[in-house]
Parts: structure tokens; sequence; C-alpha cells
């Protein structure tokens, strides 16, 4: 069992909200993920060619002491980046801003610190997730404070991998797309032997993963989202409730057994999906907001 | 006491099914008004007295759960397998219902004004289900007795390896289930399905609805079917 929240407002005066309606939505479903909590949220992007980079120091021994500001300074100097990066560190967790191809910025901390896990890449995906009670990993990273467009959340309660940070979700492949998942899926060691010979590299054992990669793999081959879903219903066998965020839209797609749950509210301000209602209920204007359950087998997406 | 109001905004559900385990059969108040259930499970479960119960709006998992004798109204939608395993009396969903709504239910009358999820009525055990809408998947899946009305449309596998119980549908039926076919509808069907209509208080014609049974093939084992049923 697993939670899913997922949370897009219609209304640009709305984004300073975002964190503030979604913090209760992901508390709210505690009872169906205790270990570990985890959120993407997609912001304003940052210019053409400036990448944020979601960080994760939880896995080394430093944890929360990590020293962020040498690590930028180190980059900075032998990246011999004009413009500084920039960096926002809150505990275990930084976003790292920086105006060159964020693949020499990766391969440089996979050199000199391979211990940090690298969360997200985009322009407008910032990525937090860690181990504990969703309220804990609320608060430590202030999720109700967070501003934007859209996001995704996802309280685990783990039956497929063990209950570490990098097994939470949500999980992303590629640049601005994350994935979050209730079930669990039973070929995907088989998706992982059609992806691997083509280069693709997988971090942990996580079912999830595999669905996550599979999908943002057909996405980069040139599919659009519902051709790269059409796929997935195709070749991802097993239960599941996926909630996608890509950089201007959420996606929502259910298994044809509609083993997980997924309901969702739409007023004229936001559109709000949850595994259960209970998780909508103190959204504003939610008792007059269309309620419904999405269907299985069909595609739901929703455009910023 | 006629009428009592549990806000569960300030009261906890197992307060409130306490009151109507313990005190509604007795002296208790006749109607009980449930307000901010805000997607709760377990409202109303395990009832046994003829009391009324109105949900204002929406329930979540397990509504009205095991019920007997008593009414319980829910505004809004509700959640996974309302109504599952009842004994008598009503529960009646005037929104949506999610999967496995009156699954193994032994009497009683379960309505459901809007959409069923999958599995609607799964092992029905003789209860009656009228659905105002559609109903997923793999409805009525091994139901043994009782009658399922569903004015809207049937999805995938309707009443796959059905027992006894009887299914009345409207609409189309996107597949049967193994061992379920379309069979005529004869007088004493179009008045079972007029006086279920009437007791759940809609409004279609109970000449224009097919019945669906049990061919009775998988009753028992068939060593040349090749396990191709």
């Amino acid at each position: 069992m697993c939670g899913i929240v997922g949370l897009l407002v219609k209304k640009p005066a709305l984004r300073a909200r975002l964190g503030e309606w979604m913090a209760p939505m992901l508390i709210g479903m505690t009872e169906r993920g205790p270990d570990s909590a985890g959120l993407a949220v997609f912001t304003e992007p940052t210019p053409d060619d400036t990448r944020k980079i979601s960080l994760y120091s939880g896995l080394m021994e430093d944890g929360e002491n990590f020293d962020w500001r040498r690590m930028a300074q180190e980059l900075n100097e032998h990246l011999h980046l004009g413009v500084p990066a920039s960096l926002e560190a809150v505990g275990n967790h930084a976003i790292l801003c920086a105006s060159v191809d964020p693949e020499r910025v990766k391969c440089w901390l996979k050199e000199r610190y391979p211990g940090l896990f690298i969360l997200s890449t985009g322009r407008r995906i910032d990525l937090y997730k860690d181990i504990g009670a969703p309220a804990e990993v609320a608060a430590r990273y202030g999720f109700d404070k967070l501003q934007g467009t859209h996001l995704v959340g996802h309280t685990r309660m783990a039956t497929e991998s063990a209950v570490t940070p990098d097994r939470a979700h949500p999980f992303t492949a590629g640049e601005d797309f994350c994935l979050v998942h209730n079930g669990s899926l039973s070929n995907p060691n088989g998706i992982r032997r059609q992806l691997e010979p083509r280069g693709i590299h997988f971090e942990t054992d996580n079912d999830t993963e595999a669905a996550c990669r599979f999908l943002e793999w057909r996405l980069r081959e040139g599919d659009d989202l519902e051709m790269a879903l059409k796929k997935g219903f195709e070749e991802l066998d097993g239960f599941y409730t996926f909630l996608m965020g890509t950089k201007d839209a959420l996606a929502l797609i259910r298994d044809p057994f509609a083993c997980k749950p997924a309901v969702v509210a739409e007023t004229d301000d936001y559109v709000a999906i949850a595994s259960e209602f209970r998780s909508l209920a103190h959204l504003p204007g939610v008792k007059d907001a269309h309620v419904f359950e999405p269907a299985p087998e069909e595609m739901y997406v929703w455009k910023i | 006491m006629e009428n009592l109001t549990f806000d569960l905004a300030q009261t906890k559900v197992s307060a409130l099914n306490h009151y109507l385990h313990h005190d509604a059969p007795g002296k208790g108040a006749h109607k009980i008004t449930v307000i901010n259930p805000d997607g709760a499970h377990n409202i109303a479960v395990g009832l046994d007295a003829p009391v009324e119960v109105e949900v204002i709006v929406h329930a979540g998992y397990y509504a009205g759960g095991m019920n007997k004798r008593a009414r319980v109204v829910i505004k809004g939608s509700a959640g996974t397998g309302v109504g599952e395993n009842m004994m008598s009396g009503v529960v009646h969903v005037q929104g949506f219902a999610s999967n496995g709504a009156g699954a193994s239910a032994h009497g009683g009358l379960l309505i459901i004004d809007g959409d069923a999820g999958l599995r609607c009525g799964i092992s029905l055990k003789g209860g009656d289900i009228v659905v105002g809408g559609s109903v997923g998947s793999f409805s009525a899946f091994m139901a043994q007795a009782g009658r399922m009305v569903i004015c809207g449309d049937a999805g995938d596998a309707l009443g796959d390896s059905l027992y006894e119980a009887t299914l009345y549908v409207k609409g189309g039926i996107r597949s049967l289930g193994a061992d379920a076919r379309v069979e005529p509808m004869a007088e004493a069907d179009i008045a079972i399905v007029a006086d279920l209509l009437k007791q759940a208080g809609l409004e279609h014609d109970p000449g224009a609805f097919k019945k669906v049974a049990s061919k009775r093939e998988l009753y028992h084992w068939n060593a040349d079917a090749n396990q191709e049923y």
C-alpha cells in the first residue's frame, strides 16, 4: 500500500499556495504510507542554459552536516564556471543551480562526491524525498512553503524493495519528469533487461524505477505523453496507479483491474488527485468540486 | 430523542459507531446525521437497529458494511466496499461508488444513484443492488444469489463464473464473463426489475432491460472442455 497525491493550480495567483494546500494532502495519506515520503514540485523555469539539480546527502556519513558550501565552491573552481553555481541547502537536501551542461556537473559530483545522491535534474523540477513519517518529512523540508505550478507527492509503505531514501518516491529520469506509484509491478526485471542494453542506468532495485525509466525512455525516443502511456499499458504488467509530473502537466493512469485507488477533485482553481478522498477534504471549495474516480486503462492529462 | 448529529471533524468514527452499536438500538435517536465525514473509513458499519443514518457528504471505505435493518444514506460518493457483506436494510449512495460495492451482500438493498466502480456485487450472496449509472468490469463475479439492476452500461466480464444471481442491464455490456449468458426477460423478470426500480426511486422502462444469468456449465468439471470455457 502507498498513497499518492498531486495538485495543479490553474491560476498564476494560486502558485504561492501550492505547498500550503498540498502538505495536508500528503500527511492525510500517512496511514497508506508511513515509512517514507517525497514530493516533486514544478516551478517557474530557469533560463534555457541553466539547470536545477536536487541533491541529497543523507546516504553519506556526514548526512545533514554535509558541507554544501564547500562542495559548491569546489564545483565552481573545477568547472571554471563564469557565473558561479548557486545553492539552496536545508539539512541533507540542496538545490544546485548552474548555467552549464548538467552532465558535466553530474560527472564531477560522481567523481568527487560519489555518496551524494542526485534526486532530479531540470529547469522546473525540485525533488525531495526521505524516510520517515510524512509529517516529519514535510516539516524537515518545509513542504507547506513550496510554490509552483504543479506537484506530485507520495507516501510509501514498502513492499517491493527496502525502506531507504533512494527507494522512496518520486522517481525521476531525464529532465523535468517524475513518477510516483501505488501498487507493484510483476515484470520490472524484464523492463530492466529491455532498457539496460540501451545504456539506461538504474540506481535501485525498485520496481517503480523500471516504470519511470521506461516511460521517460519512450518520451526521449519521440513519443508524446499519450503514446508513451499507451506503450506503458502494453509493457508494464502488475498493479498500478501512476501519477507523473512533466514540465507542464500531470498525468494519471490506472491498471486495467483498477487495483489501486485514485480520486480526483477539480474546480476552476485546481485539479487535485489523491489515493483517497480524505486527502482532498480540506481543500477550499472541495464540497462543490467535480469529484470523480478515474477509470482503469484511461489516460488523464492535465496541463498547466 | 429523535435526531442526533455527529460531526466527524470533532468526533472519532469509533465514537459514532459505538453510539450506533450500543445506544441507537435502545432508546437512542432514530435519525443520526453525520457531518464532515471527509472520506473517513468504516462509517456506520455493523449496525443492527432500525435507525436512519445520513452521511453528508463523501464517505471512505466500507461505509454501511455488514448492515442489518438500518437505512444508511450517503449524500455524496462512497469509497471501496460500500455496503459489503450487508445482511438487511438499505444502503443508498447518492453519488458514485468505488470498487467492490455490495461485495458478498447476503440481503438488503444497495442503491447507487451514480456509477459503480469495478467488481460491483462480487460474490453477491442474496442482496439486491440497483445502480442508476454504469458498473465497471468484473461486476457480479461469482455472484451466488440476489439481483442486480444496472441502468447504465456494464464493463468487461460481467457475471464471470456466475452462480444463481440474476443481473438486469439496460445499457450495453462490453463483454460477458465465462458462463454468463443473456436470457429472455420473462414476465416475472419485468416485475422484479419494476419492483427494484421503484424501491430505488429510479424511473426506467423495466421492459428495456436485458437479463443475464448463468449457463451453469462451470458447475461441474468437464474433462472434454480442455480448460476452454
